[in-house]
């Protein structure tokens, strides 16, 4: 990175429309007119321009940054719109990337926005990155959080992070050359399914606007030079109690990708890696299923005990009439409630943890139980569209 | 766990993403003389909590990271670290979301 600034060649790379739109950086004397520059010659890839992604690149727009490149393949989802403020009800349905490149292009008209319609993968992650002097991780998922630190260490280029989870988020800065990589911090992924992702856990809506704010402000700084970067350091935000931590972190001597041991030379199979196919976990085949028209008619010869094994705050929102409550966490502890000697129907929002609750109860014994095919939000598509889906 | 004191009052600090395994405690209270015996009292307040902090073979899996102040416990003695009365330790597990 470090985009060259070159002596006597001050004036003539700002336009007087340029000055006037970053004045107040120009009168910084940290950024002044040299580290405006440096902004103008920067490229920094963002990966991912959602929760995270979205805020910092309306801050790294609106700073200068003079190259953007902007990588998400997806649409945006009306349930985006609650932390996603770049994003509009209109824009519901439409590219995520070309809105988002489109909106920062007005904001700023002296910048250059590029977008990368696809999917971040193994196969065109060096092609990308190559013409930028960093990453932005901003993505929501682990194999292309490992994939976009692998690619930033294999080029030598710094990977600016933050994650979300609920009401927690942690940032940092990963550059090999000066510091740990994000495998020094995590060197496996969890196995699919232990830890929930944002989609099952919810995420508080302002705070990716926090930790995208931080990635964009650490960004900056390590482009004019200014600061200590989050190199070697995680930090830690936590909204309920409105408290940031920074804790140390060392590189890895044993870290197989930036170590002085390495063997990872290049990109690998980051799905392979993270142990799963597809972003979605899957129910387990061989699970006995019950659709959801053939439990309706099964709950009105009441013959069939429902249980929702989803937490109360869900039942709250959308539930089946009938339903017993048993959080799938509660499961060991409660299942002397349930009969062996009746057919029992689990459910929960899609299927995936009444599989998990439906396993469990077969090690205990059980023989007659199914699990609703996806879940309460089949029962919404195919039984009672009153059912909201959340 | 030979030169460890006599076991004190230690804080764990329970993050967002584990406290559904934790009684929905934000921190829980343990008596310990070292990380590993305070996360083991942890564990046998919360048993649910074991798959998610321990591998089966008993290793603190690579996904969640443990800091006594602000270092990792893996860089000072892992979990024969001795812990002091008053102490904290922060559980971090790994998070995707974005």
């Amino acid at each position: 990175m470090s985009p060259a600034w070159r002596a006597g060649d001050i004036t003539a790379k700002l336009s007087n429309r340029e000055i006037a739109h970053y004045s107040r950086h120009l009168i910084l004397p940290e950024v002044g007119l040299k580290g405006q520059e440096k902004l103008k010659d920067a490229r920094v890839l963002l990966v991912g321009t959602g929760g995270l992604g979205a805020p910092a690149a309306q801050y790294l727009a609106a700073a200068g940054v003079g190259t953007l490149g902007l990588v998400d393949f997806d649409v945006v989802d009306e349930s985006n719109l609650h932390r996603q403020i770049l994003f509009t009800k209109d824009d519901v349905g439409k590219s995520k990337a070309q809105t988002a490149a489109a909106r920062l292009r007005a904001m700023n008209p002296h910048i250059d926005v590029q977008v990368h319609e696809t999917r971040f993968e193994a196969s065109n992650a060096h092609g990308i990155l190559r013409d930028y002097d960093m990453i932005l991780d901003g993505t929501d998922n682990f194999p292309t959080r490992y994939l976009a630190n692998d690619v930033a260490v294999l080029q030598g280029k710094p990977n600016v992070y933050a994650s979300i989870f609920r009401f927690e988020g942690q940032a940092s800065v990963f550059d090999a050359r000066r510091g740990p990589c994000y495998r020094c911090l995590y060197a496996k992924p969890p196995p699919p399914g232990l830890v929930p992702s944002c989609a099952e856990g919810g995420v508080l809506g302002v705070l990716p606007g926090i930790m995208g704010s931080i990635q964009a402000a650490e960004a900056i700084k390590l482009i004019v030079g200014r600061g200590e970067p989050l190199i070697g350091k995680l930090l830690l935000f936590d909204a309920l109690e409105m408290e940031f931590t920074k804790l140390r972190l060392a590189k890895n001597p044993d870290c197989p990708l930036c170590g002085p041991r390495a063997t990872i030379k290049e990109l690998i199979d980051y799905e392979e890696f993270c142990g799963i196919r597809g972003e979605e976990e899957e129910v387990p085949e061989g699970i006995p299923a019950m659709d959801a028209r053939a439990l309706e008619a099964r709950l009105a010869r009441k013959d069939v005990l429902l249980v929702d094994v989803r937490e109360p705050h869900e039942a709250e929102i959308a539930r089946i009439p009938g339903g017993k409550l048993v959080p799938l966490h509660e499961l060991a502890a409660r299942a002397a409630e349930l009969p062996q000697t009746e057919d029992i129907v689990l459910y929960c929002r899609s299927g995936v943890r009444s599989a998990k609750a439906l396993q469990f109860l077969q090690t205990l014994g059980f023989k007659r139980v199914w699990n609703l095919d996806g879940g309460i939000l089949a029962w919404s598509d195919e039984v009672d569209p009153s059912v909201p889906k959340y | 766990m030979e030169g460890l004191g006599k076991p004190v009052t230690v804080t764990v600090r329970i993050p967002t993403a584990l406290r559904a395994y934790a009684g929905h405690e934000a921190r829980s209270a343990v008596q310990a003389a070292s990380v590993g015996e305070a996360l083991q009292a942890l564990v046998a307040k919360h048993p649910a909590l074991r798959t998610h902090l321990y591998e089966d073979s008993g290793q603190l899996r690579s996904f969640v990271n443990v800091y006594l102040g602000e270092r990792d416990v893996r860089e000072l003695q892992g979990p024969s670290t001795p812990v002091r009365a008053g102490d904290t330790l922060l559980i971090v597990p790994s998070v995707a979301g974005g």
